[in-house]
């Protein structure tokens, strides 16, 4: 399956691809209602990290024998058998956090959602978006390729 | 023909596992239980109210027996088991046949002899109905014990809780969460209990349940003569593998169903998987009992493979625990409470915040570790206690409560978590997608470019 | 301003947010390396510190909601002809600090542009245009001394060439990467514009900096440069490369050396420049070695000697008063090929005062140099290249016609990757991750892209000359070299005209 890989020597840090997840998750899917409309905000499923000068940015890598799907006690996590993407369905996680415990990625983050309710979330390679997930798109530097 | 016995976790692990493989073998599932595979561990939300019973029964999809092709016998127990002829025999009368079984009936709950146990009110906290028992009763009771201070227990103290029942916890140990959780960790639960108004008794031994006179129970009494006086009582210490079943059977029992890597008995045919079964320790290669969910499943899909003819092995199980408590989450996994010698310790501590993090190293490889309160990312130190990950050159950093791939020195980084990360078995490979160039290092950040 | 001197007060340029659109992603205050912008957490707002900005818009490039404008400073000094802006902030930040005013890239200042007064013909009903879709069309160059006479061989009713060539590069766009040396510019952009040259067939030129080991497989399509400070240069080197370049001078700042701070010495860097970790790397102002025609001789044919005689040796001077005759002595030194660096050409850091009044314009020198050379009968022994100040494939073609084998691009090889110009390149905190070894910084340029996009100024400007030399009624790009009756000037005075060699427009 396609999966976004980082380029960890071109990543610049700009943390734009964090901007696009939040925005295409939105509602809105526009950058300025996502951030200051949209409360709580919709968290980023990507994840930047930086320590000058290294930096990059990664997210869920959509595994063939995912670890979080096999810890997970609600069944929220599925695993596409078409696409092979990995996804949550906020509306049956508990948020028991056995997915965050699992990921050896760490890919997983807590989300609070609308109805404050605690969720795990994560990327699912903007389903249904077109070509390129939001993120690949959103990086100057090519530094995430979707291949 | 394969049956399964058994409906939760390991035999969705199986039957997953075989259809990815097999899509034409008959798979029939036999379960004691009146429902399709519901999230056991999700019954203490159910008790909580946080979940209804259609979000349990959504662990797996509507259909999800009927699009994989397989039979479902419910409200059926298997008595006996006869290796010989190949034949089950269910409580309902029916026999069943099967040319590979997959026994996956997990744990009972254990009632420990105490005087008192048969009483009426006197429950456990396993199965959805047992939920569904004590979310009917709490709406009619004032008070109530649990005798168990584990994680099933502190789960139904807090469904119990959450209806507005009075709770108090019986500890046999000094602490709550002995088993999966250390000592500082188990105390900073124990005081956010405390704190929204649960009891909790630690190193107490629960001598009798009391009797109402009228066979029901009415509180407990601890050794040393304390009554608590409770509207019921609920028996939450753990639970044992279900073998009873197998008696006489042939297949060998030790506590639980002995298996091989494969998951196979020394019955050849027979598997089992979940937490009936004993299987290698992911440190000692020992089999032992391991009841946790994540590998109830990936056991479930070992027998799986196997069972249609496909060589995997299982990896080890590796005891992990997460648990939210009254908002405060928990992780542990791994060697939390290190006996021997030769273990090295790393703590911080903020038990005012409910914030905590330990981590146990043996070797500079991580073996296990507890987080309190910030959970973020829990897993990366799950990854790195399942690849033996050398972390002597980024130790200083482990206990960083934004600690990341970013702490892992680049060498590292690129030669063994990109490559991991890049070298799926359907993915292109690190060098076709990420071609390497010639790396600059050392550059100092100065001023001041001049010439050309 | 508190804390601030006076220079900091008259900023140069104002940043303005739009509030309504700021989203505080803060992807300004990551992307800007002279921290420029900042985060208040207490207000939740982003901040811009003015006096900082050197006006690259590198934010605006990266925010994601268009909530920046970069604008110059309304704000003014009474206006004055004679005492202009840039005199009286010169005045004052010399005041406060008593040093040299350094700047980067290439002269700003408003001397006369020849390039735009000069404008090209085109056929009209007696000589047919082409169209350059439809008939084939020759940009191939080849560079490097071409012999008086050629003499062939008859064997068997089979001609064959008897005189023997020396060697020639080859290109098939008559434009190369100036030389910008690893060091003033990173890695990445070298490998750029290596992955680019090769790309097009063309070459890019390596600078006085030496060659990065990892890039001496793009060896067909790199010039090496040997410059007076003889950084990196070794056998291994000078037999890498295509060519050979002896830098004698740079047009923005003729007759000064670079200078490398150690502190920029890295060991990367320190291994390609071959000198100690930490060492200033300073060029002398002339090459030591070299102080007439016979000495530089002894230069070129020391490279040749070195080479095999297999690769053609260039020597690059900047553009000044009597280039005409130092190129005859270039030429008749055994150069291949002669650079001539004008005026308006970049540099990574050169002293204001240097850059912006001395030397001549490019366009000057070509046609002096090139009617110097015609009338010693000289011009087939070498070729020549110029460079200084080339921003566009029109500008190509009028060099072109007016003498030029090939340009060199150098603001305009940066520029494609992402330069604006913003003359700050001696800071080496470039912003757009050029002119810069921070390798924080220099992680901005992915080669991939940069080469890219190298490759597709390149490819366009090409178009755009074939569809000039289809007007012309040209077929190849050899036709116009030095054809200057296909250019006419606006604007020139009768002298300037007389040594561009043009008519005037209307005649």
């Amino acid at each position: 399956m396609k999966r976004v890989y980082p380029r960890e020597d071109f990543c610049m840090g700009c943390r734009l691809c964090e901007v696009a997840c939040v925005t295409v998750h939105s509602e809105s899917k526009d950058p300025v209602k996502a951030y200051k409309k949209e409360f709580p905000r919709e968290p980023s499923r990507i994840w930047h990290e930086e320590e000058k000068p290294d930096c990059f940015s990664f997210m869920c890598r959509h595994c063939e024998e995912p670890d979080c799907l096999e810890a997970c006690i609600s069944g929220a996590i599925t695993k596409d058998p078409e696409t092979g993407i990995v996804s949550i369905d906020e509306n049956i996680c508990v948020g028991c956090w056995s997915c965050i415990m699992a990921c050896p990625y760490g890919a997983l983050k807590k989300k609070v959602r609308k109805d404050n309710k605690l969720v795990s979330s994560k990327c699912d390679l903007c389903v249904g978006r077109g070509i390129n997930p939001a993120c690949v798109e959103a990086c100057p530097n090519k530094a995430l390729v979707f291949k | 023909m394969i049956t399964i016995i058994g409906n939760s976790v390991a035999a969705i692990g199986a039957i997953e596992a075989i259809r990815k493989v097999n899509r034409d073998v008959d798979i029939t599932v036999i379960s004691k239980e009146p429902y399709v595979a519901y999230g056991r561990p999700v019954i203490s939300d159910f008790l909580k109210g946080k979940a209804g019973i259609e979000k349990l029964t959504s662990y797996r999809r509507a259909g999800f027996y009927e699009k994989n092709n397989v039979k479902l016998v419910l409200n059926e127990e298997i008595k006996k088991v006869d290796t010989q002829k190949r034949l089950l025999y269910g409580s309902s009368g029916s026999e069943y046949s099967y040319d590979k079984l997959l026994i996956a009936t997990g744990g009972v709950p254990f009632v420990p002899p105490i005087k008192g146990v048969d009483l009426k009110n006197v429950y456990t906290f396993t199965t959805l109905d047992d939920a569904k028992n004590l979310l009917e009763l709490s709406k009619n009771i004032k008070k109530a014990v649990v005798i168990g201070g584990g994680l099933i227990g502190l789960k139904a103290a807090e469904g119990l809780h959450a209806q507005g029942v009075k709770v108090s916890v019986i500890e046999l140990m000094d602490r709550i969460l002995s088993l999966a959780f250390d000592k500082v960790s188990g105390n900073i639960v124990e005081n956010r209990m405390q704190d929204v108004g649960i009891d909790i008794f630690t190193e107490s031994n629960t001598e009798e349940i009391l009797n109402d006179g009228n066979g029901n129970a009415c509180g407990v009494r601890l050794k040393g003569g304390r009554v608590i006086e409770s509207d019921i009582v609920v028996v939450a210490i753990g639970v044992v593998p279900n073998v009873a079943f197998l008696k006489d059977s042939g297949i060998a029992i030790n506590r639980g169903i002995l298996v091989d890597d494969r998951m196979e008995t020394n019955v050849k045919g027979v598997f089992a998987a979940g937490d009936v079964a004993m299987a290698k320790d992911f440190f000692t290669a020992n089999q032992r009992l391991l009841p946790i969910w994540p590998d109830a499943y990936k056991q479930g899909r070992v027998a799986g493979y196997n069972m249609v003819g496909v060589e995997r092995v299982y990896e080890g199980g590796l005891s992990m625990n997460s648990i939210e408590l009254f908002g405060v989450s928990t992780i542990s996994a791994g060697n939390i409470n290190p006996t021997e010698e030769g273990y090295e310790i790393l703590t911080k501590a903020d038990e005012k915040r409910w914030k905590y993090r330990k981590i146990v190293l043996k070797g500079n490889v991580v073996v296990g570790f507890v987080f309190v309160g910030e959970i973020d990312r829990a897993g990366i130190y799950t990854g790195l206690i399942k690849d033996k990950t050398d972390v002597s050159s980024f130790k200083d950093r482990l206990l960083k409560s934004d600690f990341g791939f970013i702490d892992i020195p680049y060498e590292i980084r690129q030669n063994h978590f990109w490559k991991r990360f890049l070298d799926t078995k359907d993915a292109p490979c690190i060098n076709e997608v990420c071609p390497v160039y010639g790396k600059e290092e050392n550059l100092s950040d100065s001023e001041v470019v001049d010439e050309d | 301003m508190l804390f601030r001197p006076v220079s900091q007060s008259f900023y140069e340029f104002d940043v303005r947010r739009n509030e309504d659109r700021c989203i505080q992603c803060r992807v300004c205050e990551r992307q800007c390396s002279y921290l420029v912008h900042s985060y208040d957490p207490k207000e939740n707002k982003m901040m811009a510190d003015n006096p900082k900005c050197v006006g690259c818009r590198r934010c605006e490039a990266m925010c994601p909601t268009d909530a920046l404008k970069i604008t110059l400073n309304e704000s003014t000094f009474r206006p004055n002809y004679s005492w202009t802006n840039f005199h009286r902030m010169a005045i004052i930040k010399q005041a406060e600090t008593g040093g040299i005013l350094l700047t980067g890239m290439g002269n700003d200042k408003p001397y006369k542009i020849f390039w735009d007064h000069l404008l090209i013909d085109a056929c009209q009903v007696t000589n047919p245009s082409i169209d350059p879709l439809r008939e084939p069309m020759e940009l191939r160059t080849y560079l490097g001394s071409k012999p008086d006479k050629l003499e062939f061989e008859n064997k068997d009713g089979k001609l064959s060439l008897k005189t023997q060539l020396t060697p020639q590069l080859r290109l098939e766009y008559p434009v190369m990467f100036g030389a910008m040396s690893y060091g003033a510019i990173n890695l990445n952009v070298h490998r750029a514009m290596a992955m680019a040259a090769k790309e097009l067939g063309i070459l890019y030129n390596t600078g006085e900096g030496g060659l990065h080991k990892s890039l001496y497989e793009y060896g067909p399509w790199t010039i090496v440069q040997c410059a007076s400070g003889r950084f990196g240069v070794h056998a291994e080197y000078l037999n890498a490369g295509a060519a050979i370049e002896i830098k004698i001078g740079q047009g923005a700042k003729p007759g000064i050396g670079g200078h490398l701070p150690g502190e920029k010495v890295t060991p990367p860097i320190s291994e390609t420049r071959m000198i100690p970790v930490g060492s200033d790397a300073l060029s002398p102002a002339p090459h030591h070695d070299i102080y007439s025609i016979e000495d530089l001789r002894q230069l070129i044919y020391a490279l040749k000697e070195a080479s095999d005689y297999k690769k053609p040796v260039s020597v690059k001077i900047a553009a000044v008063h009597n280039s005409a005759a130092i190129a005859s002595g270039i030429a008749r030194a055994g150069a291949d090929i002669i650079v001539l660096d004008g005026f308006r050409g970049g540099t990574g850091a050169a002293p204001t005062i240097i850059r912006d009044h001395v030397g001549i314009p490019a366009e000057l020198a070509l046609a002096a140099v090139d009617q110097r050379l015609r009338d010693e009968g000289i011009r087939n022994s070498v070729s020549i290249v110029v460079s200084g100040g080339i921003r566009g494939s029109a500008d190509v073609l009028k060099a072109i016609a007016l003498g030029a084998d090939a340009v060199y691009i150098g603001t305009a090889t940066l520029q494609a990757v992402g330069c604006t110009v913003c003359q700050r390149c001696y800071t080496g905190k470039c912003p757009w991750g050029i002119a810069t070894n921070d390798p924080y910084l220099a992680k901005r340029i992915n080669p991939e892209i940069a080469a890219e996009r190298l490759v597709n100024l390149v490819h366009g400007w090409g178009h755009e000359i074939k569809e000039i030399l289809g007007a012309l009624g040209i077929n190849a790009i050899e036709s116009l070299r030095g054809n200057r009756l296909r250019l006419r000037a606006v604007g020139l005075t009768e002298k300037e005209m007389e040594i561009l060699g043009v008519l005037p427009a209307g005649v």
